[in-house]
């Protein structure tokens, strides 16, 4: 139960990476890539009728992370505590940023939530790297399971790299969205941007790579015990292949897919990494908080397993299905967004 | 009372009650809009079309800033109550991921397709999207208020050797006793708020004589629903949450109603200060035994007061009571300016009434008033316990978390949400203004 709870929590995060992950990268990409009001709309547009129901991926997570591993959700947001209301300021400004745009028809007032957007989603998708960097790296948890972070603690060599391939990643994710979904000049620049970016992300892969055999030394532990562990390594690098092979324009529809594998196969890669610590202690290695000394009762564990995947089948299917419904290129006619 | 605790108490007040706002109106708004459309589809009628859309874009807005307020709350069980998530997580954190799982998903994946408009997506999907957005906001109330009874009466764990507690029975703690009224009393409260806001926008209207038709929809819709909703404010709900109180917590039905002494036949003060240094109510008026009715349904039962209890088990005595005494004043005035409005209906001079419409418009703050004080009873009420006989308030703060860092957030939290009632007021003022003319461009 344990571990099926450790795969099912990253299995969320991996979820809310690939889809809060498109609307990240195109809130990045929207004040550079798209000039004027109507790619701007068609940019914010694109995202519109989702990002919300991509963001809930994030708070559903929190709310199984308490359920299931309460002392590590204790543990770890009372220590990121000034990095996670930061955070949680940047999503306000990125909600309302959203939201608000459209609402009122005057220039000064778009562009005001064009940079609001914008620059939340870059610091956001920086934030959320620098934190996953952390949790691979370690941290100081001392014996009673908690620790004291601080902006100096948390902003380290390593985990800026790791807040930088977020950054990269996501810009590319975003851009291959956009080409999925936009048409005329935006599509064109789309294009281009995608290609770019494409080797900054390729870049970052490698250098995060070779980081984290250096400050995470044992990092390589459960790829070398399990065969089956190296699936995502695999699936980073086909995404990688994947992503230069749709680099044409006549594979605008595929390369979304390119971008996707590349999220999984990172998310896993890094799951694995950690497994089966959830917070890694960099005092020492007892005061590691992992899936069996931080996890809830077994019975609280398989009430809340069944509750929330039965509730999950439910949410697939209906967001597929609202997915469907938005399917093709923004339509620009009326409507809210 | 350290002043680390102090400051995570004021913060979680802080956003938990700014959060609130918006939750009322979507819970009880969600319901209208269904309501309108289902009118809709039924007498193909476009006047419920018009007002189930202008009110789908006040909606929009206000679920807008509940959702971004709603976010920092989740965060805030682990930031700032860290030692309370880590001690019961496992038993109280099973309805947070069920209110994201069931309720949120739900509520925002409809809500993008019903905004798209009915010529997007077609008439019977639009209207099932609409109805998905009003069961999705009132589930999400469910898990919540859950999550809350169970800090108020905690069911469904043992106590864990090694500290913290444990389940016993999942179904025990999604069927707390404690929570089936008081969730019934809160959406209650939200459809009231929403009846209250439906008819002032209306009698604005109708008082600058301006989309009569609409305005007279509105009007009727909410004197008619408003008596209803007054009622049931009152009776069962009210009264029965009240129940709960009494079989459950004593010190906080005491504190509210300013009962210092044990008595057989306890009054009821209708109005009175309490004063904590002499334990007795100064100024009272009083109703004799009636508190033993209403609490046993015997005048002569036997009250507790708080004297019976050592001083640091009180909740704070001032707060409590006034916010009680504060709700139910208010839910008295909604019933009898509710009957008002139905006598006038009856008379046909509902419309034509400016007393009657002024005062409409002008009660619009009230119900959140009501809803508000509400939770600071029950809240407050609760002090000093955090969940209430097991775990007490200070115990479950953060202490690698220090004062001063609460107090800076707290700051950046005033800030932000000061910029977001202007917006908010702002962008809803000027909604309204615009009316629910089809001719005026949607948002754009
Ligand atoms: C429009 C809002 C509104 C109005 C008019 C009233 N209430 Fe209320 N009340 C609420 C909105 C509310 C609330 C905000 O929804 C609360 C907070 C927690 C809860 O369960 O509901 C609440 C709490 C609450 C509690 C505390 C429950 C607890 O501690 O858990 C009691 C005893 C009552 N109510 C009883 C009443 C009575 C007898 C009323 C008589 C008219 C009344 N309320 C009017
Ligand atoms: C329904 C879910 C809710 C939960 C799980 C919850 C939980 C909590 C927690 C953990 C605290 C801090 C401990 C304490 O000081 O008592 C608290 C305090 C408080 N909450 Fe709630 N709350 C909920 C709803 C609300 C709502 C809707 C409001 C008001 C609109 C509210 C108002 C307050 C206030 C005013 C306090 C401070 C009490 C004090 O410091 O004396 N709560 N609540
Ligand atoms: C401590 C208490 C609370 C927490 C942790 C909390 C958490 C949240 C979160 C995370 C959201 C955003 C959901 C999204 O992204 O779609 C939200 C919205 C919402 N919350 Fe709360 N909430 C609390 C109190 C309450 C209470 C007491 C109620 C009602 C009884 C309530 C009702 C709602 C509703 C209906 C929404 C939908 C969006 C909107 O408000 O406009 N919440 N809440």
């Amino acid at each position: 139960m344990n571990v099926a709870w450790f795969w099912a929590l990253s299995a969320m995060l991996t979820a809310y990476a690939v889809l809060d992950g498109y609307d990240l990268g195109v809130g990045m990409l929207s004040l550079w890539v798209a000039r004027g009001e109507d790619q701007r709309r068609m940019a914010v547009n694109s995202i519109g009728p989702v990002w919300n129901g991509n963001e809930v991926w994030l708070l559903a997570a929190g709310g199984m992370l308490v359920v299931s591993f309460p002392r590590v959700y204790a543990s770890g947001f009372s220590g990121f505590y000034l990095a996670l209301m930061v955070l949680l300021w940047l999503l306000i400004l990125r909600g309302i940023s959203i939201e608000f745009r459209n609402q009122v028809a005057d220039p000064l007032w778009k562009s005001l939530w064009d940079a609001g957007f914008s620059v939340s989603s870059l610091l956001v998708a920086l934030l959320l790297g620098v934190a996953l960097g952390n949790v691979i790296q370690g941290l100081p948890i001392g014996p009673n399971g908690y620790f004291q972070g601080s902006f100096a603690l948390l902003l380290n060599p390593y985990s800026l790299l790791t807040g930088l391939l977020s950054v990269a990643v996501l810009a590319w994710h975003g851009a291959n969205y956009l080409r999925e979904k936009t048409e005329g000049s935006l599509l064109a620049k789309a294009v281009k941007w995608s290609r770019g970016l494409w080797w900054w992300t390729a870049a970052m892969v490698v250098v995060v790579t070779m980081a984290t055999f250096i400050f995470r030394p044992n990092a390589g532990r459960n790829f070398s015990a399990h065969a089956l562990a190296w699936a995502f390594p695999l699936l980073t690098l086909g995404g990688l292949l994947l992503g230069l092979a749709y680099r044409s324009e006549q594979r605008n529809d595929q390369a979304f897919y390119s971008s996707m594998l590349l999220i999984i196969g990172l998310m896993g890669s890094a799951m694995l990494t950690v497994f089966p610590n959830l917070l890694t202690s960099t005092v020492d290695s007892q005061y590691s908080l992992n899936i069996y000394n931080a996890a809830s009762s077994p019975l609280a564990l398989r009430a809340s397993f069944i509750a929330n995947i039965v509730g999950m089948a439910g949410v697939i299917v209906y967001s597929t299905y609202v997915h469907r419904t938005f399917r093709g290129k923004v339509r620009m006619d009326g409507g809210h967004y | 009372m350290s002043e680390a605790v102090f400051a995570h108490r004021m913060q979680f007040a802080f956003t938990v009650m700014f959060h609130y706002l918006f939750p009322i109106l979507t819970m009880g708004l969600g319901f209208f809009i269904a309501w309108y459309s289902t009118l809709h589809l039924v007498t193909k009628d476009k006047r419920y079309l018009d007002a189930a859309q202008f009110w789908a874009k006040i909606f929009a807005i206000n679920f807008a800033l509940g959702v971004v307020t709603g976010i920092p709350l989740e965060f805030e069980f682990g930031t700032n109550w860290s030692r309370f998530s880590s001690f019961g997580g496992g038993v109280f954190g099973q309805m947070l991921p069920l209110e994201g799982v069931y309720a949120f998903f739900l509520e925002s994946g409809f809500l993008g397709m019903f905004l798209a408009g009915e010529r997007r997506v077609g008439r019977t999907l639009h209207w099932l999207s609409g109805m998905g957005v009003a069961f999705g906001s009132l589930l999400s109330g469910y898990f919540i208020v859950a999550t809350n009874a169970w800090m108020q009466h905690p069911v469904g764990y043992e106590l864990d050797p090694s500290g913290g507690v444990r389940l016993t029975s999942f179904w025990a703690v999604l069927l707390n006793p404690y929570a089936g009224w008081e969730y019934a009393h809160t959406i209650n409260g939200s459809l009231l708020a929403a009846a209250f806001v439906i008819g002032g926008v209306g009698a604005f209207y109708l008082l600058s004589n301006r989309h009569l038709e609409f305005a007279r929809l509105s009007v009727k819709t909410a004197v008619i629903a408003g008596v209803i909703l007054a009622l049931t404010q009152l009776f069962p709900t009210g009264d029965l949450n009240g129940a709960s109180v009494v079989q459950y917590q004593p010190t906080k039905l005491a504190a509210m109603e300013g009962l210092f002494q044990t008595q057989k036949g306890a009054p009821l003060a209708i109005i009175g200060m309490p004063d904590t240094g002499n334990e007795d109510l100064i100024d009272p008026i009083y109703v004799p035994d009636f508190l033993s009715f209403l609490a046993y349904g015997n005048i002569h039962a036997t009250v507790d007061g708080l004297a019976k209890y050592s001083k640091d088990l009180w909740p704070p005595v001032e707060l409590t009571y006034y916010s009680y005494h504060i709700m139910v004043g208010l839910g008295t005035i909604f019933i009898a300016e509710m009957l008002m409005g139905l006598f006038l209906l009856w008379r046909r001079k509902l419309y034509s009434s400016r007393w009657f419409l002024w005062m409409l418009m002008l009660t619009v703050p009230f119900p959140y008033i009501a809803n508000e004080a509400g939770w600071v009873v029950s809240e407050v009420g609760r002090q000093p316990w955090l969940v209430y006989g097991l775990l007490m308030t200070p115990a479950g703060t953060s202490t690698n978390v220090a004062a001063g860092e609460t107090v800076f957030t707290m700051m950046g939290f005033a800030g932000i949400y000061a910029m977001l009632s202007i917006l908010f007021l702002f962008l809803v003022a000027r909604l309204i203004h615009q009316g629910p003319d089809k001719s005026t461009p949607a948002a754009g």
